[in-house]
């Protein structure tokens, strides 16, 4: 997957987990409790997300490094870089 | 002084429980007046339907605005008994007259009965765990807080910020009675000032109990699904199973005066007791003692119950056994009418003894007792004298409803409403 589509599935992940917010002006370089109603459930649940949709398992100590959508493409990158998108 | 011949008239306003409002989710309406509409009207909420491993089946299905009250993110969270009960409190809530955001969410106490939780959020983990080779790394973190019993009631707390008391009533499918119950006696004790009690059920999503009431031979079958439940006919096959939701707003009637409030009718007496003779098979002399119980605790004689809801839910030995107990009580006696409101809705479950309550209530303002549908072969054994059958009667005025709600494990409950 590419940076570009990685951001997609977690945009994809964020709208089933809060579908009522309005994801179409989100900052890249903001983390998503600055523009999200998010708490630690919300985010556990982005990473059960990616566990059950590409098997790609995330160490809780990395839990932080999913602050912020441009944080989560640059972490996810090398882990997800062999998947190939849907 | 009051004009009604019943113990509770005599005393204090403060010991004396009204309800002052009802919000509700039926197979048949989502709220009292179209629900009381479908029932005289003699529309069924029950249809096809269809569930994992089960396959097809018949159920009473509630359809409700549920985003008016709970945001969809929250309804992702919680549980479908959440969702029903959110929206069951807050119509209560919005028609009860009370200034909301000036109550003190302190003195509000929850009360809800439910006949089960948490196996439709098990069965669908383990259904979940079951595509990844039963991997427990991918089982919800949501499970815990979905399962917990106190979930539907913890659930209408968080949505409405409530902070007394809340909790669940665990009371087979006497539930629905033993919730209201709970909120009368808290009230009484000044454990709250305002209680919203009643139950719930979100049962039509697990496919285990549908499983298990056609393995014990006991789940409804029928060519045209809005005539499956059918309650004291010769042609029942069982148990339809149904969602639903029925919370009441209750007050000390002194509370209720203070504020002027518009009384839908006033709970006289109940009795909860135990059959202590089997798992599944009701016992009619347990059941005749519950229904004097709430009698003698209210004061009150036979005679002056106008209707009596039955519980009867479409099984052969369940009807047969309720109609046994109330001929032992009622036998003889005139005026009084029988009906049962499974025969539309299904068997709610922990919402069963609340909803078909509420569909009996406004009979306070039309005279009216809605019928027993689907019967068009009367068993019999069911033949009660009074029983009301396919077609709504007038009745006049209509002062003290009973509402029998049993269950499982042998547990009775009957409670008894007055016109106020």
């Amino acid at each position: 997957m590419t940076a570009a589509e990685i951001r997609n599935e977690i945009l994809d992940i964020l709208s089933d987990i809060a579908p009522d917010e309005d994801l179409s002006g989100l900052d890249d370089s903001k983390s998503f409790r600055e523009q999200m109603e998010l708490d630690s459930m919300d985010f556990l649940d982005i990473v059960m997300e990616l566990r059950k949709r590409h098997r790609v398992q995330i160490p809780e100590e990395d839990y932080g490094n999913l602050a912020s959508m441009h944080l989560t493409v640059t972490y996810l990158e090398p882990k997800m870089r062999d998947i190939v998108a849907a | 002084m009051s004009i009604y011949p019943d113990r509770t008239s005599t005393l204090p306003d403060d010991q004396r429980i009204v309800m002052t409002a009802v919000g509700l989710a039926s197979p048949n309406g989502p709220n009292l007046e179209s629900y009381r509409e479908a029932l005289l009207a003699g529309r069924s909420g029950v249809r096809n339907y269809n569930i994992r491993y089960v396959g097809d089946t018949h159920a009473g299905v509630c359809e409700f605005e549920g985003t008016k009250y709970q945001n969809r993110r929250d309804a992702r969270r919680g549980t479908r008994a959440g969702t029903v009960g959110i929206w069951s409190a807050s119509e209560a809530i919005a028609r009860s007259g009370l200034d909301w955001a000036n109550v003190d969410k302190s003195r509000v106490g929850i009360y809800i009965g439910i006949t089960e939780h948490g196996n439709v959020e098990t069965e669908n983990e383990i259904y979940s765990i079951s595509q990844f080779n039963y991997d427990t790394t991918v089982w919800s973190h949501h499970h815990n807080p979905r399962t917990v019993a106190n979930n539907p009631a913890g659930e209408i707390a968080l949505n409405l910020g409530i902070t007394g008391p809340h909790y669940t009533i665990g009371a087979a499918c006497a539930a629905g009675n033993a919730g209201i119950i709970q909120g009368v006696q808290m009230l009484r004790l000044g454990e709250c000032d305002l209680a919203i009690a009643g139950g719930v059920s979100e049962s039509i999503h697990t496919f285990g109990i549908f499983a298990s009431f056609k393995s014990q031979g006991a789940l409804a079958s029928h060519g045209d699904p809005t005539k499956a439940s059918r309650p004291f006919d010769k042609d029942r096959s069982g148990i339809v199973v149904a969602e639903g939701g029925c919370l009441y707003i209750l007050e000390r009637l002194s509370d209720a005066k203070k504020r002027s409030a518009n009384i839908i009718a006033e709970i006289v007496s109940y009795a909860i007791n135990t059959d202590a003779t089997d798992f599944v098979l009701p016992n009619p002399e347990r059941q005749a003692q519950c229904v004097r119980l709430a009698l003698a605790r209210g004061g009150l004689n036979p005679e002056q119950i106008q209707i009596v809801s039955t519980h009867a839910t479409g099984t052969t030995s369940g009807d047969n056994q309720e109609c046994e107990a109330l001929r032992q009580v009622f036998s003889g006696v005139p005026g009084v009418r029988f009906n049962n409101t499974k025969s539309f809705i299904g068997h709610t479950m922990g919402a069963a003894g609340a909803l078909e309550l509420a569909g009996n209530l406004p009979s306070f303002q039309d005279g009216v007792c809605h019928a027993t549908i689907n019967v068009d072969n009367l068993d019999p054994t069911c033949a009660l004298d009074g029983l009301v059958i396919n077609q709504p009667q007038e009745l006049g005025r209509i002062d003290y409803i009973l509402n029998n709600s049993f269950g499982m494990l042998g547990i009775n409950s009957v409670l008894v409403v007055r016109r106020f």
